[in-house]
């Protein structure tokens, strides 16, 4: 890993604390503005997650020198990253889904006026089952 | 006469063995908090309920908790240019301002669980809560580790000027810790 520099790890640190702050800033605004549903959703995602994945990759291909490894390590952690996406997407069908062929799942998130009968605190409860 | 590791010279990738199994260990980290960040995102998007339970984390102690980490991955980063210079001072100096750092977060996350738990937000107060300390919990006993394994490093290796490859080493695995925290930031503290 010879040629890494000082100065471009300093750089890369800059960047990164620059990403932090306009990742909280994010939300912030958002709450100064009085932002919601959509509209909030528009600034928070980009601005908290997708920042996360620029910094994710950032810290991976600069400090992890994963830019200059040799090919193999990047493969095993992108196999990885992709069984996760699998994973996810398979189960995410069971969990989001309320019924199928030939099954039907029993539990009903509660709606929000019966969340209002019950308050927040018997819902936060319902979640445990 | 150098202390010679005859494992680390053995490799058809042509990754030095050391290195590549720290990038197996990484790959396997991928799929336990993978798995756990993917068990959240789901039971985010079902329960509405999460959203107002992640409204009531400190985003102040997260966000500075964010930048010790950064910061001590930029340290290990400098440890690691030190040890190729073969600067035993400097490489252990900078290893150590990292366990540092790692210190502080572990600190501010320890005043940060001592909060919630004292508001009553406990491991068995619902789902949230029970991700939040898994998830956390987990994290910070693989900051712990990291550490640990720094120190030994950084003293049974660098101070004897020795199995300097061990620098990147745990680097790598530092790095992955820090990334692992640049999701679970926003996840837990951010999107709200």
């Amino acid at each position: 890993m010879a040629g890494n520099s000082l100065k471009k790890y300093n750089r890369i640190y800059v960047a990164l604390l620059i990403l932090f702050i306009v990742s909280v800033l994010g939300p912030e605004i958002a709450d100064i503005f009085g932002m919601e549903g959509l509209s909030r959703m528009a600034l928070i995602l980009p601005t908290a997650f997708g920042i996360a994945i620029v910094k994710a990759y950032m810290v991976a291909a600069h400090f992890m020198h994963l830019k200059t490894e040799k090919i193999y390590a990047p493969y095993i952690l992108l196999v990885s990253l992709a069984l996760m996406v699998v994973f996810f997407f398979g189960v995410k069908i069971d969990i989001m889904a309320s019924e199928g062929h030939n099954w039907e799942k029993p539990y009903k998130e509660p709606t929000e006026s019966s969340a209002s009968h019950h308050g927040d605190h018997s819902e936060s409860h319902d979640d445990d089952h | 006469m150098a202390h010679q590791i005859i494992a680390t010279s053995r490799s058809a990738t042509g990754i030095p063995t050391g290195r590549l199994a720290v990038w197996w260990v990484v790959a396997s980290e991928i799929f336990i908090f993978g798995g756990l960040i993917a068990a959240y995102l789901l039971n985010r998007f079902l329960h509405g309920s999460w959203a107002q339970e992640a409204a009531v984390t400190n985003t102040f102690i997260g966000g500075i908790n964010t930048f010790w980490l950064l910061t001590s991955s930029w340290f290990v980063v400098i440890a690691h240019h030190y040890s190729e210079q073969r600067d035993a001072k400097k490489t252990r100096q900078f290893l150590w301002l990292t366990i540092l750092l790692g210190g502080f977060f572990m600190g501010f996350k320890f005043v940060e669980y001592y909060k919630e738990i004292s508001h009553g937000m406990t491991l068995f107060t619902n789902n949230f809560w029970s991700f939040y300390y898994t998830a956390t919990g987990l994290h910070g006993f693989h900051v712990l580790c990291g550490m640990v394994i720094m120190a030994i490093i950084a003293e049974g290796d660098i101070k004897n000027e020795r199995n300097w490859h061990r620098v990147e080493n745990i680097g790598i695995y530092w790095h992955f810790v820090d990334i692992v925290w640049i999701f679970l930031f926003p996840l837990l503290y951010i999107a709200k």
